[in-house]
């Protein structure tokens, strides 16, 4: 039986077609995913991301034990403040990339992978010490991500808070939205400004219909996890189990912003991946454009001088672009601009070079 | 769902319009509908040989790759060249502007294991 979120029971309602996500019952798409990949680009898309899982960590000794637990600085962190960071395991591997929100010294929520739910809590708890409380509240809460340039004004409507005084990252306890209590977040998934909204799992239909209908008039549609990914994707935001894995480091994968081995703690991987950040990593993620006609998608290995020299963790067609794009895990001395590589595409190699990323930045 | 009458289908989704010994050969609009945005088609060229039930192409949309399965046997005479351009007619027009291949049949009679449009929408309707 798959798994599913608060709001099921409203997708067939806007048309949805759901697939299997990692044990999920989730919507691909509502309308087209290009349709939904235009509408957060150009003004507002509402996904239900319910999925991803909520823990609690609190006690006095939370901040150590993050610290000891994450590759960021959480001791920089401040209050009504998130942080994307990374877990590794010893080897530098990564068990998962999440959110962590600073509510006070002794109370932070952490935001992981659905996929990842049960594993990250299991390495949590077994490394655990001192005054430290950790719960899964992943079955209370659900999630809502309202994303694109329209968001703020859109959101703003159900807000009893002035939105735009909500920077990057910094979030906002106990907002009423049209009667909702919710953490609201400027932060997403998507690669344009935006909100993760947190509320009640039995308040997420009601909140779900009053963002749709307040941004009727803006064109705001519901997004599939189709539109998520292609968004994500050309934002070269990652993607856990393809980008990251538990054999492929933060370094490797382009994180090392999120990997502070310069901070005093010591943390699961810092060895390895300060070495990694000092000497360099032996591959690299890049971005590939295809030059033949062909589309790269994930798992499809990468050649050049006619030896695999990597492969395609991400790749599709960019729904606003058209161009046949890829992001590829690759020997490090074939990841410098403009390098010729091939692709093999259901048994063609076809030729393909490296490219600048991201594929798409939003203008400030 | 649009299935007209005067096409033969196959199990795998193709639709088949017979003229005068040769079929033209397309997708139906239940499997432009399942696939989403169609943003590339890859076809045989003119002169290579379909064998029934073998992939001789595939469809691309954001998401997925699929293959496309001749419905009949036989050599490829004509490809809709527009499809290259314009993939995105296999979601607007499946049955006209986005017909894919033309083939000589090499065994008419295969013709006889095609569904009629009757048979494949109580196919699809199970499904």
């Amino acid at each position: 039986m798959l798994k599913r979120t608060p709001l099921f029971s409203v997708y067939a309602e806007y048309g949805a077609k759901t697939i299997d996500f990692g044990g999920w019952e989730l919507p691909v798409q509502f309308s087209s995913i290009k349709e939904e990949h235009e509408a957060v680009r150009t003004r507002a898309g509402l996904f239900d991301v319910s999925h991803m899982g909520e823990f609690e960590v609190k006690g006095k000794d939370s901040l150590a034990f993050l610290q000891k637990m994450m590759t960021n600085d959480v001791s920089k962190l401040a209050d009504g403040r998130a942080q994307y960071t990374l877990m590794c395991y010893e080897n530098g591997g990564t068990v998962d990339d999440l959110l962590i929100y600073k509510k006070a010294d002794d109370h932070y929520l952490l935001v992981v992978n659905a996929a990842n739910i049960e594993k990250d809590f299991n390495w949590l708890r077994e490394h655990i010490f001192g005054d430290v409380e950790l719960v899964n509240i992943s079955d209370e809460i659900a999630q809502l991500a309202l994303q694109g340039p329209l968001a703020e004004s859109v959101l703003q409507k159900l807000a009893d808070i002035d939105l735009s005084s909500l920077k990057f990252f910094g979030f906002q306890d106990d907002v009423h939205l049209q009667g909702v209590k919710a953490l609201v977040s400027r932060t997403g998934y998507t690669g344009e400004d935006g909100f993760e909204i947190y509320c009640r799992a039995e308040d997420a239909i009601k909140l779900w219909h009053a963002i749709l209908e307040v941004g009727k008039e803006d064109g705001v549609l519901p997004c599939g996890l189709g539109a998520r990914d292609t968004l994500r994707f050309e934002a070269c935001l990652p993607l856990y189990g393809q980008e990251l894995s538990k054999d492929i480091t933060p370094i490797e994968a382009g994180l090392g912003f999120a990997v502070k081995t310069n901070k005093e703690a010591d943390f699961f991987g810092k060895a390895v991946l300060q070495k990694q950040k000092e000497e360099g990593a032996s591959r690299k993620l890049v971005g590939i454009e295809m030059i033949d006609k062909g589309i790269p998608r994930h798992g499809y290995e990468v050649y050049a001088d006619g030896e695999s020299i990597g492969v395609v963790t991400t790749g599709t067609q960019s729904p606003m672009t058209k161009r046949n794009i890829g992001l590829a895990l690759v020997k490090t001395e074939f990841a410098s601009l403009d390098t010729l590589v091939e692709v093999d595409i259901r048994g063609k190699r076809l030729k393909a070079k490296v490219v600048a990323t991201p594929f798409y930045k939003r203008a400030k | 769902m649009n299935t007209p009458k005067e096409l033969r289908y196959s199990e795998e989704h193709e639709w088949v319009r017979l003229e005068d010994g040769k079929v033209r050969i397309g997708i139906t609009d239940f499997a432009q509908s399942e696939l989403g945005d169609i943003v590339f088609v890859e076809l045989p060229e003119v002169g290579a040989e379909v064998t029934a039930n073998e992939p001789f192409g595939s469809v691309e949309s954001v998401k997925t790759v699929s293959e496309l399965y001749a419905p009949v046997s036989g050599k490829v005479v004509e490809v809709n060249e527009a499809l290259n351009d314009n993939p995105e007619f296999v979601n607007e027009s499946p049955y006209e502007k986005a017909w894919m291949i033309v083939v000589e049949l090499s065994d008419p009679s295969e013709i006889d294991n095609l569904l009629t449009a009757e048979q494949y929408e109580e196919m699809i309707n199970q499904e």
